[in-house]
Protein backbone atom coordinates (compact mmCIF):
# COMPACT_ATOMS: atom_id res chain seq x y z
CA UNK A 1 0.00 0.00 0.00
CA UNK A 2 2.82 2.39 0.91
CA UNK A 3 4.58 1.47 -2.30
CA UNK A 4 1.47 2.03 -4.41
CA UNK A 5 0.88 5.48 -2.96
CA UNK A 6 4.56 6.39 -3.43
CA UNK A 7 4.42 5.17 -7.02
CA UNK A 8 1.31 7.31 -7.49
CA UNK A 9 3.21 10.37 -6.24
CA UNK A 10 6.10 9.56 -8.56
CA UNK A 11 3.74 9.33 -11.52
CA UNK A 12 2.12 12.64 -10.59
CA UNK A 13 5.55 14.29 -10.36
CA UNK A 14 6.58 12.85 -13.72
CA UNK A 15 3.38 14.06 -15.41
CA UNK A 16 3.78 17.58 -14.03
CA UNK A 17 7.37 17.58 -15.32
CA UNK A 18 5.90 16.76 -18.71
CA UNK A 19 3.54 19.75 -18.65
CA UNK A 20 5.54 22.49 -16.96
CA UNK A 21 7.36 24.98 -19.15
CA UNK A 22 9.44 26.59 -16.42
CA UNK A 23 12.63 24.55 -16.49
CA UNK A 24 13.58 25.64 -12.96
CA UNK A 25 10.40 23.98 -11.64
CA UNK A 26 11.06 20.92 -13.81
CA UNK A 27 14.53 20.50 -12.33
CA UNK A 28 13.28 20.89 -8.75
CA UNK A 29 10.54 18.34 -9.46
CA UNK A 30 13.14 15.92 -10.78
CA UNK A 31 14.89 16.20 -7.40
CA UNK A 32 11.59 15.40 -5.67
CA UNK A 33 11.07 12.49 -8.09
CA UNK A 34 14.46 11.10 -7.06
CA UNK A 35 13.60 11.45 -3.37
CA UNK A 36 10.37 9.48 -3.87
CA UNK A 37 12.40 6.83 -5.68
CA UNK A 38 14.81 6.71 -2.73
CA UNK A 39 11.92 6.12 -0.31
CA UNK A 40 10.60 3.33 -2.55
CA UNK A 41 14.01 1.64 -2.58
CA UNK A 42 14.08 1.91 1.20
CA UNK A 43 10.69 0.20 1.50
CA UNK A 44 11.88 -2.51 -0.91
CA UNK A 45 14.92 -3.28 1.33
CA UNK A 46 17.50 -1.73 -0.97
CA UNK A 47 19.11 0.48 1.69
CA UNK A 48 22.36 1.05 -0.17
CA UNK A 49 20.54 2.05 -3.33
CA UNK A 50 18.24 4.41 -1.42
CA UNK A 51 21.29 6.03 0.15
CA UNK A 52 22.94 6.54 -3.23
CA UNK A 53 19.80 7.84 -4.92
CA UNK A 54 19.18 10.38 -2.14
CA UNK A 55 22.75 11.65 -2.29
CA UNK A 56 23.23 11.53 -6.06
CA UNK A 57 19.83 11.88 -7.70
CA UNK A 58 18.33 14.40 -5.34
CA UNK A 59 21.57 16.19 -4.49
CA UNK A 60 24.33 16.35 -7.06
CA UNK A 61 22.34 16.00 -10.28
CA UNK A 62 19.88 18.72 -9.21
CA UNK A 63 22.81 21.05 -8.49
CA UNK A 64 24.37 20.27 -11.87
CA UNK A 65 21.09 20.86 -13.73
CA UNK A 66 20.57 24.17 -11.92
CA UNK A 67 24.11 25.09 -12.92
CA UNK A 68 23.25 24.31 -16.53
CA UNK A 69 20.09 26.43 -16.33
CA UNK A 70 22.12 29.35 -14.99
CA UNK A 71 24.35 29.06 -18.07
CA UNK A 72 21.54 28.61 -20.59
CA UNK A 73 17.87 29.53 -20.36
CA UNK A 74 15.38 28.68 -17.68
CA UNK A 75 12.25 28.87 -19.85
CA UNK A 76 11.18 26.45 -22.48
CA UNK A 77 10.38 28.44 -25.60
CA UNK A 78 8.30 26.44 -28.00
CA UNK A 79 5.71 24.30 -26.36
CA UNK A 80 4.11 21.99 -28.81
CA UNK A 81 0.68 20.61 -28.26
CA UNK A 82 0.37 16.87 -28.00
CA UNK A 83 2.54 15.24 -30.63
CA UNK A 84 0.47 12.34 -31.89
CA UNK A 85 3.21 10.37 -33.65
CA UNK A 86 5.45 10.07 -30.58
CA UNK A 87 2.40 9.50 -28.37
CA UNK A 88 1.30 6.54 -30.48
CA UNK A 89 4.83 5.14 -30.46
CA UNK A 90 5.03 5.50 -26.66
CA UNK A 91 1.63 3.87 -26.14
CA UNK A 92 2.50 0.92 -28.39
CA UNK A 93 5.87 0.42 -26.68
CA UNK A 94 4.23 0.63 -23.26
CA UNK A 95 1.52 -1.81 -24.30
CA UNK A 96 4.09 -4.35 -25.49
CA UNK A 97 6.07 -4.00 -22.27
CA UNK A 98 2.94 -4.46 -20.14
CA UNK A 99 2.08 -7.55 -22.18
CA UNK A 100 5.57 -8.81 -21.43
CA UNK A 101 5.05 -8.46 -17.67
CA UNK A 102 1.93 -10.65 -17.64
CA UNK A 103 3.83 -13.91 -17.16
CA UNK A 104 6.47 -12.42 -14.89
CA UNK A 105 6.79 -13.69 -11.30
CA UNK A 106 4.72 -11.56 -8.94
CA UNK A 107 6.19 -8.93 -6.67
CA UNK A 108 7.88 -10.49 -3.61
CA UNK A 109 7.70 -14.05 -4.99
CA UNK A 110 10.47 -16.00 -3.22
CA UNK A 111 10.54 -18.67 -5.97
CA UNK A 112 11.23 -16.27 -8.81
CA UNK A 113 14.11 -17.33 -11.10
CA UNK A 114 16.06 -14.20 -10.18
CA UNK A 115 16.54 -15.52 -6.62
CA UNK A 116 17.59 -19.05 -7.53
CA UNK A 117 21.07 -18.79 -9.10
CA UNK A 118 24.01 -16.74 -7.86
CA UNK A 119 21.98 -14.64 -5.40
CA UNK A 120 21.39 -17.53 -2.99
CA UNK A 121 25.09 -18.35 -3.05
CA UNK A 122 25.96 -14.74 -2.20
CA UNK A 123 23.54 -14.81 0.72
CA UNK A 124 24.67 -18.18 2.09
CA UNK A 125 28.41 -18.13 1.46
CA UNK A 126 29.50 -14.48 1.52
CA UNK A 127 29.67 -14.47 5.31
CA UNK A 128 32.19 -17.32 5.24
CA UNK A 129 34.10 -16.42 2.09
CA UNK A 130 34.36 -12.65 2.45
CA UNK A 131 33.43 -12.12 6.09
CA UNK A 132 31.71 -8.78 5.59
CA UNK A 133 28.17 -8.40 6.98
CA UNK A 134 26.89 -6.15 4.20
CA UNK A 135 26.26 -8.52 1.29
CA UNK A 136 25.96 -5.64 -1.16
CA UNK A 137 29.49 -4.51 -0.29
CA UNK A 138 30.95 -7.99 -0.63
CA UNK A 139 29.29 -8.55 -4.00
CA UNK A 140 30.20 -5.06 -5.20
CA UNK A 141 33.84 -5.06 -4.18
CA UNK A 142 34.78 -8.73 -4.12
CA UNK A 143 32.62 -11.06 -6.22
CA UNK A 144 31.99 -8.45 -8.89
CA UNK A 145 35.17 -6.44 -8.50
CA UNK A 146 35.73 -6.33 -12.27
CA UNK A 147 32.32 -4.71 -12.78
CA UNK A 148 33.05 -2.06 -10.21
CA UNK A 149 36.47 -1.35 -11.70
CA UNK A 150 34.71 -0.79 -15.01
CA UNK A 151 32.10 1.50 -13.43
CA UNK A 152 34.82 3.53 -11.72
CA UNK A 153 36.56 3.87 -15.06
CA UNK A 154 33.28 5.11 -16.58
CA UNK A 155 32.92 7.79 -13.88
CA UNK A 156 36.55 8.77 -14.53
CA UNK A 157 35.96 8.95 -18.27
CA UNK A 158 32.77 11.01 -17.89
CA UNK A 159 34.56 13.55 -15.69
CA UNK A 160 37.42 13.76 -18.18
CA UNK A 161 34.81 14.27 -20.90
CA UNK A 162 33.25 17.19 -19.03
CA UNK A 163 36.69 18.74 -18.54
CA UNK A 164 37.44 18.35 -22.23
CA UNK A 165 34.13 19.78 -23.45
CA UNK A 166 33.78 22.83 -21.21
CA UNK A 167 37.05 22.84 -19.29
CA UNK A 168 38.95 26.02 -18.65
CA UNK A 169 41.01 27.89 -21.18
CA UNK A 170 44.47 29.20 -20.64
CA UNK A 171 44.70 32.75 -19.38
CA UNK A 172 47.24 33.73 -22.04
CA UNK A 173 44.50 34.00 -24.62
CA UNK A 174 42.69 36.68 -22.65
CA UNK A 175 45.87 38.74 -22.25
CA UNK A 176 46.58 38.80 -25.97
CA UNK A 177 43.02 39.94 -26.49
CA UNK A 178 42.23 37.33 -29.09
CA UNK A 179 38.52 36.92 -29.65
CA UNK A 180 37.42 33.49 -28.63
CA UNK A 181 34.47 32.06 -30.41
CA UNK A 182 34.22 29.27 -27.90
CA UNK A 183 35.45 26.82 -30.47
CA UNK A 184 38.53 25.70 -28.56
CA UNK A 185 38.90 23.42 -25.67
CA UNK A 186 41.21 23.81 -22.74
CA UNK B 1 -7.38 -11.08 -10.92
CA UNK B 2 -6.85 -8.99 -7.81
CA UNK B 3 -3.79 -11.13 -7.13
CA UNK B 4 -2.39 -10.43 -10.59
CA UNK B 5 -3.08 -6.74 -10.11
CA UNK B 6 -1.31 -6.44 -6.77
CA UNK B 7 1.54 -8.64 -7.97
CA UNK B 8 2.27 -6.73 -11.14
CA UNK B 9 1.19 -3.14 -10.39
CA UNK B 10 4.78 -2.13 -9.52
CA UNK B 11 6.00 -3.21 -12.92
CA UNK B 12 3.13 -1.46 -14.66
CA UNK B 13 3.74 1.83 -12.88
CA UNK B 14 7.45 1.53 -13.66
CA UNK B 15 6.57 1.01 -17.33
CA UNK B 16 4.21 4.01 -17.24
CA UNK B 17 7.03 6.14 -15.79
CA UNK B 18 9.42 4.85 -18.45
CA UNK B 19 6.95 5.83 -21.14
CA UNK B 20 6.49 9.33 -19.70
CA UNK B 21 10.26 9.76 -19.79
CA UNK B 22 10.40 8.30 -23.30
CA UNK B 23 7.70 10.70 -24.49
CA UNK B 24 9.61 13.69 -23.07
CA UNK B 25 12.78 12.55 -24.81
CA UNK B 26 11.23 12.10 -28.25
CA UNK B 27 8.48 14.73 -28.31
CA UNK B 28 9.86 17.78 -26.48
CA UNK B 29 12.31 20.12 -28.12
CA UNK B 30 14.16 21.57 -25.14
CA UNK B 31 17.49 19.84 -24.53
CA UNK B 32 17.52 20.23 -20.73
CA UNK B 33 14.03 18.77 -20.63
CA UNK B 34 15.19 15.85 -22.73
CA UNK B 35 17.86 15.12 -20.13
CA UNK B 36 15.23 15.29 -17.37
CA UNK B 37 13.13 12.85 -19.41
CA UNK B 38 16.09 10.52 -19.71
CA UNK B 39 16.49 10.70 -15.92
CA UNK B 40 12.81 9.82 -15.43
CA UNK B 41 13.27 6.82 -17.72
CA UNK B 42 16.43 5.78 -15.89
CA UNK B 43 14.91 5.94 -12.41
CA UNK B 44 11.89 3.97 -13.68
CA UNK B 45 14.22 1.18 -14.82
CA UNK B 46 15.87 1.23 -11.38
CA UNK B 47 12.49 0.92 -9.64
CA UNK B 48 11.70 -2.02 -11.94
CA UNK B 49 14.94 -3.80 -11.03
CA UNK B 50 14.62 -3.22 -7.29
CA UNK B 51 11.00 -4.45 -7.43
CA UNK B 52 12.21 -7.74 -8.90
CA UNK B 53 14.80 -8.15 -6.14
CA UNK B 54 12.33 -7.88 -3.26
CA UNK B 55 11.39 -11.07 -1.40
CA UNK B 56 8.23 -11.10 0.66
CA UNK B 57 9.12 -11.07 4.37
CA UNK B 58 12.76 -10.40 3.54
CA UNK B 59 14.97 -7.72 5.02
CA UNK B 60 17.85 -5.61 3.78
CA UNK B 61 20.79 -7.83 2.75
CA UNK B 62 23.00 -7.19 5.78
CA UNK B 63 23.95 -10.46 7.49
CA UNK B 64 22.73 -11.06 11.02
CA UNK B 65 22.15 -14.31 12.92
CA UNK B 66 18.58 -13.40 13.85
CA UNK B 67 17.42 -13.01 10.23
CA UNK B 68 16.27 -15.84 7.98
CA UNK B 69 15.13 -14.24 4.72
CA UNK B 70 17.03 -11.60 2.79
CA UNK B 71 16.05 -9.70 -0.31
CA UNK B 72 18.12 -10.35 -3.39
CA UNK B 73 21.35 -8.29 -3.16
CA UNK B 74 22.30 -8.63 -6.84
CA UNK B 75 19.92 -6.00 -8.32
CA UNK B 76 20.99 -3.64 -5.53
CA UNK B 77 24.64 -3.91 -6.60
CA UNK B 78 23.82 -3.38 -10.27
CA UNK B 79 21.61 -0.36 -9.62
CA UNK B 80 23.92 1.20 -7.03
CA UNK B 81 26.70 1.53 -9.57
CA UNK B 82 24.25 2.46 -12.33
CA UNK B 83 23.04 5.49 -10.33
CA UNK B 84 26.53 6.94 -9.95
CA UNK B 85 27.44 6.21 -13.56
CA UNK B 86 24.08 7.77 -14.51
CA UNK B 87 24.88 11.07 -12.82
CA UNK B 88 28.34 11.12 -14.40
CA UNK B 89 26.90 10.63 -17.89
CA UNK B 90 24.16 13.21 -17.13
CA UNK B 91 26.91 15.67 -16.29
CA UNK B 92 28.55 14.90 -19.64
CA UNK B 93 25.24 15.53 -21.43
CA UNK B 94 24.75 18.80 -19.56
CA UNK B 95 28.27 19.87 -20.51
CA UNK B 96 27.39 19.22 -24.15
CA UNK B 97 24.24 21.35 -23.71
CA UNK B 98 26.30 24.22 -22.28
CA UNK B 99 28.62 23.91 -25.26
CA UNK B 100 25.70 23.80 -27.74
CA UNK B 101 24.22 26.89 -26.11
CA UNK B 102 27.54 28.68 -26.51
CA UNK B 103 27.76 27.79 -30.20
CA UNK B 104 24.11 28.30 -31.22
CA UNK B 105 22.75 30.64 -28.54
CA UNK B 106 19.77 28.37 -27.93
CA UNK B 107 18.90 24.99 -26.44
CA UNK B 108 15.74 24.45 -28.49
CA UNK B 109 16.09 21.64 -30.99
CA UNK B 110 13.96 23.34 -33.67
CA UNK B 111 16.01 26.55 -33.58
CA UNK B 112 19.27 24.59 -33.78
CA UNK B 113 17.99 22.71 -36.83
CA UNK B 114 16.91 26.00 -38.41
CA UNK B 115 20.36 27.53 -37.95
CA UNK B 116 21.95 24.41 -39.39
CA UNK B 117 19.67 24.55 -42.43
CA UNK B 118 20.48 28.22 -43.03
CA UNK B 119 24.18 27.41 -42.76
CA UNK B 120 23.86 24.48 -45.16
CA UNK B 121 21.93 26.61 -47.65
CA UNK B 122 24.59 29.35 -47.58
CA UNK B 123 27.27 26.77 -48.28
CA UNK B 124 25.31 25.37 -51.17
CA UNK B 125 24.58 22.02 -49.60
CA UNK B 126 21.12 20.51 -50.07
CA UNK C 1 30.03 37.77 -2.76
CA UNK C 2 26.86 37.23 -0.70
CA UNK C 3 27.93 39.30 2.29
CA UNK C 4 24.39 39.71 3.56
CA UNK C 5 23.53 36.03 3.80
CA UNK C 6 25.05 35.52 7.21
CA UNK C 7 22.56 32.80 8.16
CA UNK C 8 23.59 30.69 5.18
CA UNK C 9 27.27 31.28 5.88
CA UNK C 10 27.06 30.37 9.56
CA UNK C 11 24.87 27.32 9.02
CA UNK C 12 27.03 25.98 6.22
CA UNK C 13 30.15 26.53 8.34
CA UNK C 14 28.49 24.46 11.06
CA UNK C 15 27.38 21.77 8.60
CA UNK C 16 30.48 21.20 6.51
CA UNK C 17 32.65 19.44 9.17
CA UNK C 18 29.89 16.94 10.11
CA UNK C 19 29.25 16.26 6.41
CA UNK C 20 32.93 15.44 5.89
CA UNK C 21 32.98 13.28 9.01
CA UNK C 22 29.82 11.49 7.88
CA UNK C 23 31.39 10.84 4.48
CA UNK C 24 34.36 9.19 6.18
CA UNK C 25 32.00 7.15 8.37
CA UNK C 26 30.06 5.98 5.31
CA UNK C 27 33.32 5.16 3.56
CA UNK C 28 34.82 3.01 6.30
CA UNK C 29 31.63 1.60 7.80
CA UNK C 30 30.33 0.42 4.43
CA UNK C 31 31.33 -3.18 5.24
CA UNK C 32 28.90 -3.34 8.15
CA UNK C 33 25.98 -1.12 7.23
CA UNK C 34 24.66 0.64 4.17
CA UNK C 35 27.34 2.69 2.51
CA UNK C 36 30.53 2.36 0.58
CA UNK C 37 32.81 4.19 -1.78
CA UNK C 38 30.18 5.49 -4.19
CA UNK C 39 28.02 7.12 -1.53
CA UNK C 40 30.96 8.39 0.52
CA UNK C 41 32.56 9.99 -2.51
CA UNK C 42 29.36 11.82 -3.37
CA UNK C 43 28.81 13.03 0.21
CA UNK C 44 32.43 14.15 0.49
CA UNK C 45 32.08 16.12 -2.74
CA UNK C 46 28.75 17.56 -1.53
CA UNK C 47 30.53 19.26 1.38
CA UNK C 48 32.85 21.09 -1.01
CA UNK C 49 30.00 21.87 -3.39
CA UNK C 50 28.09 23.46 -0.48
CA UNK C 51 31.21 25.48 0.34
CA UNK C 52 31.50 26.57 -3.26
CA UNK C 53 27.82 27.58 -3.45
CA UNK C 54 27.93 29.70 -0.31
CA UNK C 55 31.43 31.19 -0.31
CA UNK C 56 31.97 31.52 -4.02
CA UNK C 57 33.79 29.34 -6.48
CA UNK C 58 37.09 31.24 -6.20
CA UNK C 59 37.36 30.45 -2.49
CA UNK C 60 36.41 26.82 -3.09
CA UNK C 61 39.09 26.54 -5.76
CA UNK C 62 41.63 27.88 -3.30
CA UNK C 63 40.61 25.21 -0.78
CA UNK C 64 40.75 22.36 -3.29
CA UNK C 65 42.67 23.43 -6.41
CA UNK C 66 41.74 22.02 -9.79
CA UNK C 67 44.96 20.05 -9.95
CA UNK C 68 44.00 18.30 -6.68
CA UNK C 69 40.58 17.16 -7.96
CA UNK C 70 42.14 15.98 -11.20
CA UNK C 71 44.77 14.04 -9.28
CA UNK C 72 42.06 12.45 -7.12
CA UNK C 73 40.19 11.48 -10.27
CA UNK C 74 43.11 9.45 -11.55
CA UNK C 75 44.41 8.30 -8.18
CA UNK C 76 41.24 6.37 -7.29
CA UNK C 77 41.20 4.29 -10.48
CA UNK C 78 44.94 3.74 -10.05
CA UNK C 79 44.45 2.53 -6.47
CA UNK C 80 41.69 0.15 -7.58
CA UNK C 81 43.60 -1.31 -10.50
CA UNK C 82 46.82 -1.25 -8.47
CA UNK C 83 45.21 -3.48 -5.85
CA UNK C 84 44.44 -5.93 -8.64
CA UNK C 85 48.01 -5.85 -9.93
CA UNK C 86 49.31 -6.25 -6.38
CA UNK C 87 47.28 -9.44 -5.91
CA UNK C 88 48.75 -10.68 -9.20
CA UNK C 89 52.28 -9.99 -7.94
CA UNK C 90 51.47 -11.92 -4.78
CA UNK C 91 50.60 -14.96 -6.85
CA UNK C 92 46.84 -14.71 -7.20
CA UNK C 93 44.60 -13.62 -10.01
CA UNK C 94 43.62 -10.03 -10.78
CA UNK C 95 41.57 -8.66 -7.82
CA UNK C 96 41.79 -11.96 -5.89
CA UNK C 97 42.04 -10.46 -2.41
CA UNK C 98 42.71 -13.79 -0.66
CA UNK C 99 46.45 -13.34 -1.25
CA UNK C 100 46.68 -9.88 0.31
CA UNK C 101 47.08 -11.08 3.90
CA UNK C 102 47.91 -14.22 5.81
CA UNK C 103 44.31 -15.48 5.94
CA UNK C 104 41.76 -15.20 3.11
CA UNK C 105 39.25 -13.36 5.33
CA UNK C 106 41.81 -10.75 6.39
CA UNK C 107 42.89 -10.43 2.77
CA UNK C 108 39.28 -9.89 1.66
CA UNK C 109 38.84 -7.19 4.33
CA UNK C 110 41.98 -5.37 3.23
CA UNK C 111 41.12 -5.71 -0.46
CA UNK C 112 37.58 -4.38 0.01
CA UNK C 113 38.91 -1.47 2.07
CA UNK C 114 41.40 -0.53 -0.65
CA UNK C 115 39.07 -0.79 -3.64
CA UNK C 116 36.25 1.04 -1.84
CA UNK C 117 38.76 3.77 -1.00
CA UNK C 118 39.72 3.90 -4.67
CA UNK C 119 36.06 4.18 -5.72
CA UNK C 120 35.45 6.89 -3.11
CA UNK C 121 38.44 8.98 -4.20
CA UNK C 122 37.53 8.78 -7.88
CA UNK C 123 33.84 9.58 -7.33
CA UNK C 124 34.65 12.51 -5.02
CA UNK C 125 37.21 13.85 -7.49
CA UNK C 126 34.82 13.42 -10.41
CA UNK C 127 31.90 15.16 -8.72
CA UNK C 128 34.07 18.05 -7.51
CA UNK C 129 35.78 18.64 -10.84
CA UNK C 130 32.46 18.42 -12.71
CA UNK C 131 30.87 20.96 -10.35
CA UNK C 132 33.85 23.33 -10.47
CA UNK C 133 33.93 23.14 -14.24
CA UNK C 134 30.25 24.05 -14.46
CA UNK C 135 30.55 26.78 -11.84
CA UNK C 136 33.56 28.39 -13.54
CA UNK C 137 31.61 28.91 -16.77
CA UNK C 138 30.19 32.25 -17.74
CA UNK C 139 27.22 32.78 -20.00
CA UNK C 140 29.15 33.61 -23.15
CA UNK C 141 32.08 31.39 -22.25
CA UNK C 142 34.63 34.05 -23.19
CA UNK C 143 36.37 34.50 -19.90
CA UNK C 144 37.19 32.62 -16.79
CA UNK C 145 36.54 33.60 -13.21
CA UNK C 146 40.05 32.78 -12.18
CA UNK C 147 42.95 30.76 -13.44
CA UNK C 148 45.81 29.05 -11.67
CA UNK C 149 46.86 25.98 -13.58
Amino acid sequence: MIIISLLFFMTATAISMLWLRDLFAVVMLSGIYSLFAAVIYMVMDAVDVAFTEAAVGAGISTVLMLGTLALTKSKEKVHKKIAYGPLALVLITGGILVYGTLDMPHYGDANAPIHSHVASRYIEKSGLEVGVPNIVTSVLASYRGYDTLGETAVVFTAAIGVLVIIGRRKKKRKKTGAVNDGGDIA
Amino acid sequence: MADTFSGLINYWVAIALMMIGFYIVIAQGNLVKKIVGLNIFQVAVFVFYISMGKVKGGTAPILDDSIEVYSNPLPHVLILTAIVVGVATTALALALIVRINRAYGTIEESEINEQDNVLDASEGKP
Amino acid sequence: MMHQKSVLRVVSKLLIPPILLFALYVQFHGDFGPGGGFQAGVIFAAAFILYGLIFGIANARRTVPASATRTMLALGVLLYAGTGVWTMLLGGEFLDYNYLASTPIAGQHLGILLVELGVGITVAGAMMSIFYTFAAQTLDGDEDIEEEV
